[in-house]
């Protein structure tokens, strides 16, 4: 068995890490601030390597990130909530069935418009977003529990920095495996030249919703991480704006790129946090003139995205090279 | 008879790009598709390969009806072709260029390759030996690193070549393949394209304006003029056919007998 020593490596590596994780947590010597902030960042990154799937490997032009992110977090929120208990299996179920519920809803919205090139999708999307925002803005009238414009409240916090380390982890894996794998050079090709790829056999329709339905989970995923850090929902986290942030990540990172991916993720959120820190009170708000400045001096840099075409040691290369 | 198209009719708005095109494919043959600039030969090729539907008209490879299906399900029935612009997958590697033409003969699962299993392993490695063996063939193995796009224009007219004979076809339609191509280059195009005949047994249909490859291999050429295939023989018969010529150089005045030269 070749193949055992790799998936062996990397589980025991997330064991590792997740019990060092958790001594760390349980220890009190961190901030609990920060960890929350560390926690977010690592939220965020999966949510953004799901985008990275869908317009990075793609090339599908997506503006609704956040609706599906937000799919998953109250999804993932009422299914804790109606399973009424409040432990680490269901909390994983929750999870899954945010997760699930993004990737259906995915696939009813990608059926429909995938066949839409670039721009018309990206305008497909955004229309998707704004109706979602306005079903969780009136969540309340068909579900109570979930509140509507008021927020969701009576949320159990049960993302802990484990949690988040290890989901941000086997993500990583995961779309590291896809991507090097026939699977992944099928999604690239369609990025590449769409009418070739069809010609070379690619099922291209097939392909285009396999990859936004595979990214849309992974943003349902984030969204139930989410919806229990904070124990507090309200439709505005998942507004237009919300999903141009990661999208504004994932362009940061490099298109295709998982390493800058991550570094563009953990640097957007804790940037906005030590703003938030550093900033005389009065002057917070400026934190949204500041990082457009920087977006714009780090695209004139660096135009392919932060780590140009390279990628850590760990995410690199397939079998067979 | 591999290939048989009959009365192929597209429109576009006003325009009539195909009137009615018949056009046949011997097993085995290697023929050529010529004609002025705007006659409908690229559109051919197109329909032939599910990126048009035609508007009238049936395509029949084998025993299959192909016209109208979608572009990969009448590649997977072994019709491969290469493109007038360069279409290859710019920012990807000679290798991965090939190894994405592999995929509708992929050997493992999704769920294989995200738990890397043997299947996946062995996959991998097939797929990689298959892709050593095409590119050693086209000369481009030391190149498999290399972007695509970092290419000279004659590797990258040979890597769509090599990329189109991945996916395993038993018909093959160059499109323009001489194209910004010099004497020396095209002599060494028609030694190699011959030679990927017998050695995949191909049977190929090729568009190209450079008569010196049209006349030098295509044992058999079809001539179209506005959307409409309008001579049909070997070289030689098309070199004297009036119709070709007046196509090619308008009217012919009385008592000239000049042919269609090099």
């Amino acid at each position: 068995m070749k193949a055992l020593p790799s998936l062996a490596k990397a589980l025991a590596w997330l064991a590792a890490v997740y019990a060092a994780m958790f001594a760390f947590d349980s220890s009190g010597l961190a901030n609990p601030y920060w960890l929350q902030v560390f926690e977010l960042a690592c939220i965020t990154a999966i949510s953004a390597l799901g985008l990275n799937v869908i317009y990075g490997f793609t090339g599908l032009f997506s503006l609704g990130h956040a609706a599906f992110y937000g799919i998953g977090a109250y999804t993932a929120a009422l299914t804790l909530k109606s399973l009424g208990v409040e432990s680490q299996p269901a909390f994983l179920c929750a999870l899954l069935a945010g997760a699930a519920a993004a990737a259906l809803v995915a696939l009813l919205v990608g059926v429909s418009t995938i066949r839409l090139t670039s721009d018309y999708l990206g305008i497909a999307t955004l229309g998707f977003g704004i109706i979602m925002k306005v079903v969780f803005d009136n969540a309340d009238s068909f579900i109570p529990r979930l509140g509507g414009a008021r927020g969701m409240t009576g949320i159990a916090k049960m993302t802990t920095l484990p949690w988040a380390f290890v989901l941000l982890g086997g993500s990583l894996l995961v779309i590291r495996n896809l991507v090097h794998s026939s699977y992944g050079r099928a999604l690239v090709s369609i990025r590449e030249d769409e009418i070739a790829a069809g010609a070379m056999g690619i099922d291209t329709f097939r392909y285009k919703t396999a990859g936004f339905v595979i990214g849309c989970a992974f943003a349902g995923l984030a969204g139930g991480l989410y919806a229990h850090l904070y124990a507090f929902l309200h439709p505005s986290n998942f507004d237009f704006f919300k999903s141009v942030d990661v999208l504004v990540i994932v362009v940061l990172g490099g298109l295709g790129n998982m390493s800058g991916t991550l570094v563009a993720s953990f640097g957007w959120v804790f940037l906005l946090e030590t703003l938030r820190v550093v900033l005389p009170p009065e002057y917070v708000e400026f934190r949204w003139v500041l990082i457009p400045i920087l977006l714009v001096v780090t695209m004139l840099a660096r135009p392919r995205g932060l780590l140009g075409i390279g990628e850590f040691r760990f995410l690199r290369g397939g079998a067979g090279r | 008879m591999i290939l048989e198209a009959r009365g192929l009719t597209k429109n576009f708005g006003g325009i009539k790009a195909l009137n009615g095109v018949d056009l046949y494919l011997r097993r085995g043959e290697l023929a050529g598709l010529i004609g002025p600039n705007g006659s409908g030969k690229t559109t051919v090729f197109n329909v032939i390969t599910g990126i048009y539907r035609p508007d009238r008209g049936t395509v029949n490879m084998d025993a299959n009806r192909i016209a109208g299906l979608a572009p990969h399900r009448i590649s997977r029935l072994g019709i491969a072709r290469t493109f007038q612009n360069i279409r290859l997958f710019r920012n990807l590697s000679v290798m991965d260029n090939v190894r994405a033409a592999y995929h509708p003969s992929v050997p493992y699962g999704p769920v294989s390759a995200v738990c890397r299993t043997n299947r996946y392993l062995d996959g991998e490695k097939a797929i990689g030996e298959n892709v050593t063996e095409l590119l050693s063939f086209f000369s481009l193995q030391d190149r498999r690193l290399e972007h695509a796009k970092n290419l000279s224009y004659g590797d990258q007219r040979r890597l769509e070549i090599a990329r189109a004979l991945a996916s395993g076809p038993k018909i093959l339609l160059l499109d323009e393949p001489a194209a910004g191509m010099n004497h020396s280059e095209v002599e060494k195009l028609m030694g190699f394209i011959l030679e990927a005949r017998k050695r995949f047994s191909l049977t190929i249909l090729l568009i190209e304006h450079q008569m010196r490859l049209v006349m030098g291999i295509c044992e058999r050429l079809v001539v179209m003029d506005f959307g409409e295939v309008i001579a049909e023989g070997t070289p030689a018969e098309i070199r004297k056919d009036p119709r070709v010529i007046e196509a090619y150089l308008g009217h012919r005045p009385a008592g000239d007998t000049s042919e269609v030269r090099d």
